[in-house]
């Protein structure tokens, strides 16, 4: 195979792209969906604390 | 049947693309390992390029996809400015970083490309110039989305400047035509059908299934983290003000 650098090189920097697009993508996902979770657990339990002194 | 607006309801929208999202990320999946032993092993060498083609099933749907999801981030700004839904400000801001991800893959490869093509990485032709500026403006306009505390206001701004920024969409697509440049002409979407051969069109379609696949995946997931962190921002801003004054003070200055 010719221009295997070439060929080596664009597809490592492809990869690479994709790689951190998905590892962006799911964990700001997870960290949001975990702060938003956190935040109405807090609420409910404020709630039961009010319902129930 | 569902109607559009029920599908646009962000809740609706959480739960539907929860479903679809594992699915779409699945396909993709195999689309990308079947392209790509197609593109390096199932395909021949070009007679005057040699190897060197193998970049193509790459950076053609790296390109494709970059102006594609310009021209969503566009579709969207409508739906922000006309009908102020918020899912569509939703949209536009998940598929920015995408796009721009997409760019850069886009203008690497190409270069990467051009070096045993051409001779050259870089040249100041239109092609290669317009998809810089793309470039240079999904930066701007990520930026500009974080200048706003407001995600409603900054999304009727930054909308005003996608649909200007639009104009490069058919410049980028027709600058091959319109003006003189070492970059070649379209050669699978122009009139008369493609011109490549089906042994390298095959493989370059199925990249290209891959590659949109896996932008649907992206964009699906990066707008539901979107909806989570703005929920997180209106119950933050709704626990702030049921809170007494000095407590809301107190967690102020703690950065909440």
């Amino acid at each position: 195979m010719n221009h295997l650098g070439y060929i080596v090189a664009a597809y490592a920097v492809a990869a690479a792209v994709v790689a951190g697009l998905v590892a962006w993508v799911v964990a700001d996902n997870r960290t949001q969906k975990r702060r938003l979770d956190r935040l109405e657990a807090e609420r409910r339990g404020r709630t039961a604390e009010r319902t129930n002194p | 049947m569902w109607s559009l607006t029920q599908l646009a309801n962000p809740t609706r929208f959480l739960g539907l693309s929860g479903r679809v999202l594992p699915w779409v990320a699945g396909a993709s999946a195999l689309c990308l390992a079947a392209g790509l032993y197609l593109s390096l092993f199932a395909s021949p060498a070009d007679y005057q390029q040699g190897d060197s083609v193998r970049i193509m099933y790459i950076h053609v749907p790296a390109a494709w996809l970059a102006m594609f999801c310009y021209t969503l981030m566009a579709v969207s700004a409508v739906g922000t400015l006309v009908w102020r839904h918020p899912l569509a400000d939703v949209s536009a801001k998940a598929a920015a970083p995408i796009g721009a991800a997409f760019t850069f893959m886009a203008l690497v490869t190409g270069s990467l490309w051009g070096k045993p093509t051409w001779g050259t990485w870089w040249v100041w032709d239109a092609r290669l110039t317009s998809v810089l500026v793309l470039l240079i403006m999904y930066l701007g306009l990520i930026a500009l989305w974080r200048a706003f505390e407001e995600p409603a206001r900054a999304g009727r701004i930054v909308a005003v400047l996608i649909l200007v920024g639009f104009v490069n969409i058919p410049i980028i697509k027709f600058s091959v035509d319109w003006w003189n440049t070492l970059h070649q002409p379209a050669s699978v979407l122009r009139m008369g059908g493609p011109s490549i051969d089906p042994s390298m069109l095959l493989p370059l379609l199925v990249m290209a299934v891959g590659f949109t696949l896996l932008f649907v995946a992206l964009h699906l997931a990066a707008m539901r983290a979107e909806i989570f962190r703005r929920r997180l921002r209106t119950a933050q801003l709704v626990a702030a003000h049921r809170r007494p004054v000095g407590a809301a003070a107190a967690a102020a200055q703690g950065g909440l």
